[in-house]
């Protein structure tokens, strides 16, 4: 009979140099592997940098695109359409997407709650484009033109799911006790969930508000379909124009929402396949802005959710 | 163990506790004309199918706190849960029976649940403080009931945490949240927090179980002060405890349906030192659950 005691005594000195050197390869090989991931990152970064950073100056955040073929120039209109498109989606898709998501928090098993759950995942699977062509058909072509208003749909269906998924997670996190205490004191169920449970959950939450919008900020597909583009759009004179001539808040906000509108993300593809080498390299530059603007959204969200946190751990 | 404990531990007065059971720890009064304050009539509650009570019958007295003890599982909670009607948010549960606050019963028809919530506060196993401040955690209840001014809220915080033996510890950190508290001191805030709606009852389920010796005492000691205008019903695991602080002690067990059945209800001093029953002797010296 071989005794385990026996075996190890036999076997254990070089089981341990194996173990060792098994430990060395496999340490390195993942480091090896998370430097490799890494590399993408810095690689896109720099050569953005590289290429873009140069005809970043005032004028590109503060003018209109000149014609074609002549050197300066700016963004604003797209800068300021990206904007526009990312509050309308933000407004469409934020209210249905927390409160879907409480319904599914709360009933995760009735039929509703299960619906809803397994709609969001096939509604995150749709590709981007295809949201744009039934925006397409649903609000441009009744309208008879393209729009800020229109994109902002397309891009609220798509930020739907991620907005509904991640509340919907952050609400399961806190902890079954809390609730109970505010219902022991009387509370009522909808009392508890707005002022428990969502405080509670909303670090979370806002979390995946800005993963929502800094991923609609960056989508061109669904936009080529919706707002096609518009050189000429500037907030400043859509308010000052409408001011001389008397309108009304709604209509001088109805103006900004209901025509065409460029975004960062549009004016890039447009601009990348051109020939002129100014629009080629204000393309580069349009890319490093499109990036620094979606990563500040998350720097910022970040920050802002540490100094809560700490401040709600004492 | 810090140095707070082994001073407080080397003065004899927690030692005690730690030892042996000692029902001198608390002067008792266990006061037999003391008004019927929830009156507890053939209670039975079902999960689904499965009963989880056989019909207990359970007369706490007012002012006076009452343990319910017994082996886990034995629908100990379940039974304090039903004086709040916490068990309506159970799925599935169904309760049949009477349980009676000043007469009324709880379950009648037409009885408002969030005004017998607020006249029967409740405190948790674990504390579970709102991530909020101390100071929007003892208000949440009286801003629930509609209390608004900021002096009358002020009031109310402050009497409410001077009442959990609080206030001296927290009260040049209202703002802070209640989250960065000790765990002893977060389960008197979580008191603090029930007593702020001026409940008649306030049941404990096993309020101490998640804290150490020194915060147990703490809590052991807030409860005698609080028995003074509160009736407390409190379920412990915990028969020192059990025998410490409490004035009546109802002993549970499971029958062979492995339902809960009250096996004996009596004055704390008579469960711990002559009881009628045999399970509950041996329960109580240790010899079985």
């Amino acid at each position: 009979m071989t005794r385990f005691s026996e075996v190890l005594k036999r076997s254990g000195r070089m089981r341990s140099r194996q173990r060792k050197i098994a430990n060395a390869f496999m340490l390195s090989l993942t480091a090896f592997l998370t430097a490799l991931a890494l590399v993408p990152l810095f690689w896109i970064i720099t050569y953005v940098i590289a290429r873009g950073g140069q005809y970043i100056n005032l004028d590109f955040f503060t003018q209109l695109p000149r014609p074609m073929g002549i050197a300066g120039g700016g963004v604003l209109h797209a800068i300021e359409g990206t904007i526009v498109i990312s509050i309308l989606a933000a407004l469409f898709s934020i209210p249905p997407g927390v409160l879907a998501a409480f319904y599914a928090a709360r009933n995760p098993n009735s039929p509703l709650g299960v619906a809803v759950r397994f709609s969001t995942d096939v509604l995150s699977g749709i590709p981007s484009i295809v949201i744009g062509l039934v925006a397409y058909a649903l609000i441009v072509q009744p309208q008879g033109h393209y729009s800020a208003l229109a994109g902002g749909i397309a891009l609220a269906i798509l930020m739907l799911p991620i907005i509904l998924r991640t509340t919907e997670e952050m609400l399961k996190l806190v902890p079954h006790s809390l609730r109970e205490a505010s219902l022991a004191l009387g509370a009522a169920e909808w009392k508890t969930s707005l002022s428990v449970l969502f405080p509670a959950a909303l670090n979370g939450i806002l979390t995946g508000f800005l993963l929502a919008i800094a991923r609609a900020a960056g989508e061109t597909a669904p936009l080529l379909l919706t707002t096609l583009g518009n050189d000429h759009y500037d907030i400043a004179q859509i308010i000052r124009g409408g001011l001389q001539t008397h309108q009304s808040i709604f209509q001088i906000v109805g103006r900004m929402l209901n025509q065409p509108v460029d975004s960062l993300p549009l004016t890039l593809w447009k601009y990348a396949q051109q020939p002129y080498p100014e629009r080629i390299n204000q393309a580069w530059a349009v890319a490093l802005v499109l990036m620094i603007f979606v990563l500040s959204i998350n720097i910022i969200a970040r920050a802002w959710i540490q100094v809560r946190t700490r401040r709600l751990q004492g | 163990m810090n140095t707070q404990t082994r001073t407080l531990l080397n003065t004899g007065k927690a030692a005690s506790i730690m030892t042996k059971p000692s029902i001198t720890q608390f002067e008792h009064k266990s006061n037999n004309d003391a008004p019927v304050k929830v009156d507890v009539k053939n209670l039975q509650v079902f999960y689904g199918k499965f009963r989880a009570l056989a019909g207990v019958d359970l007369a706490v007295r007012e002012n006076q706190i009452t343990a319910i003890i017994g082996p886990s599982g034995c629908g100990k909670s379940t039974l304090l849960r039903s004086f709040n009607r916490m068990n309506d948010l159970t799925a599935g549960c169904r309760v049949q029976g009477e349980v009676s606050l000043d007469g009324d019963n709880l379950y009648a028809a037409g009885v408002d649940v969030v005004d017998i919530r607020r006249r029967v506060g409740m405190v948790f196993q674990r504390p579970n403080p709102f991530p909020k401040s101390i100071y929007d955690n003892v208000a949440y209840g009286p801003r629930l009931y509609g209390v608004r001014r900021r002096t009358d809220l002020q009031e109310i915080v402050e009497r409410s945490l001077k009442s959990a033996a609080l206030w001296d510890e927290v009260k040049d950190k209202l703002g802070q949240s209640g989250m960065s508290l000790s765990g002893g001191q977060q389960q008197r805030l979580c008191i603090a927090r029930a007593l702020a709606v001026e409940p008649e009852v306030i049941l404990m389920d096993e309020p101490a179980s998640a804290l150490d010796p020194i915060s147990t005492l703490k809590i052991e000691e807030l409860m005698q002060e609080l028995k003074r205008n509160y009736t407390i019903v409190i379920v412990t695991h915990n028969m020192q405890q059990a025998a410490r602080v409490s004035d009546y002690t109802a002993m549970m067990m499971i029958d062979e349906q492995r339902a809960g059945r009250m096996i004996e209800y009596d004055q704390t001093n008579i469960i711990f030192t002559r009881p009628k029953d045999k399970r509950t002797e041996d329960y109580v010296t240790g010899r079985f659950g």
